[in-house]
């Protein structure tokens, strides 16, 4: 996908939600909607979202398939998690672990941290130098954090980016 | 009541289960960072619950379009605040309770 | 209806207000606040519904916009103990991280 391309997509996404969001056909309205489409596509360019690491808009379904094992982990957790907080010892045995994520770039590790936090149970809290450094809930959950495979996963649906 | 608004109904109630469960986890956890497993635990399937009954109620319309976008940017913006918090928290020398495990392997 | 779920929003708002009060520290406020922020937002998703009147569903992404960059406004000002600090953003450059800072497991003693 070339530079362009990524523009292109880009400038569609931008003038759907506009439309969409504002849901009226005034000239003063269309024009505002120029004016904040162009100034949204120069701050990303100037912020180098369009670059090919970078961009986020080329959905694969390898993507989208990562995105439903995610869904399905963070369901699972949440309930073993409500199961905690319910249970009145709260059995819980709060740890920290160190992770070295399977994933050679940027915008990999930043969404696998993410997706870390974003499942209960696990919080990551620090990932400076590609070394996760992640609280968890249990000495189960950190097992299971460990021995998880949803980096291949990702590493798999995103590629080296 | 139809049995779309009979779905939307459990899976409405389903969700305030969980964001009421998260609250008073946030309340009975012993200190912050086991505080914000309770805390993400009313953001991701808390909040996707009671958005889909929303969107169930709605049909195929620009409501249920705009309840998908403050599903997804819930869901992408969550994460990123609990990291700031907790990384925030580590940097200022707020410690953890219980013990670090190092390295890949073990207990 | 929704009536379940509108009692359990306003319950947990008045939790995360109670962890919010008890503290101890600053960063405990901050995540009852976020909290109470993200409930807002579902609460207003369902008054779009319970009154009819979609435009409230607009109310509630940019409240939830507001909330997420309010947060990060307030960790980086008792991070810095005050606002104004300019990081060296340019054309993309800050995604390479700096070489000569220390990880946390080094800073500390």
């Amino acid at each position: 996908m070339n530079s362009a391309l990524r523009f292109a997509i880009l400038l569609a996404a931008l003038v759907f939600t506009w439309l969409a969001w504002s849901g009226l056909f005034k000239p003063l309205l269309l024009g505002l909607g120029v004016v904040a489409v162009s100034l949204t596509l120069w701050l990303s360019a100037r912020m180098g979202l369009l670059r090919r690491e970078v961009f986020a808009l080329d959905l694969t379904p390898r993507m989208f398939g990562f995105w439903a094992g995610l869904l399905v982990d963070i369901v699972k957790s949440n309930f073993v998690v409500a199961r905690i907080i319910l249970s009145p010892s709260l059995p819980i045995s709060p740890c920290m672990i160190r992770l070295q994520p399977p994933l050679p770039g940027q915008v990999g590790r930043a969404t696998l941290a993410n997706c870390i936090t974003l499942t209960p149970s696990t919080v990551t809290v620090d990932a400076h130098r590609g070394v996760f450094l992640v609280h968890c809930l249990t000495r189960e959950s950190a097992r299971e954090t460990l021995d998880s495979d949803i980096g291949e996963r990702l590493h798999r649906a995103l590629g080296d980016r | 009541m139809s049995w779309l608004d009979w779905v939307s109904a459990v899976l409405a109630t389903g969700g305030g289960l969980f964001v009421l469960v998260g609250g008073i986890g946030a309340l009975r956890m012993p200190d912050l960072y086991t505080r914000m497993h309770a805390s993400s635990l009313t953001d991701t399937l808390g909040s996707m619950l009671i958005l889909l009954a929303l969107a169930l109620q709605a049909g195929v319309s620009l409501a249920t379009l705009k309840l998908g976008a403050i599903g997804l940017f819930l869901l992408f913006t969550s994460p990123i605040s609990s990291y700031a918090l907790g990384n925030a928290a580590l940097l200022s020398g707020h410690e953890p309770v219980g013990e670090r495990l190092d390295g890949e392997g073990g207990e | 209806m929704l009536t379940g779920a509108v009692v359990a929003i306003a319950v947990t708002m008045l939790l995360a207000l109670v962890r919010a009060l008890l503290g101890p520290s600053v960063y405990d406020r901050v995540l009852a606040v976020n909290m109470f922020g993200t409930k807002t937002v579902l609460l207003l998703a369902i008054v779009a519904f319970v009154a009819g009147r979609d435009d409230y569903l607009d109310l509630a992404l940019a409240y939830a916009l507001i909330n997420f960059i309010g947060v990060l406004a307030v960790l980086e000002f008792f991070h810095q103990r005050k606002f104004g600090h300019v990081p060296q953003v340019a054309n993309g450059s800050d995604l390479q991280p700096p070489e000569n800072e220390a990880t946390p497991s080094e800073r500390e003693p």
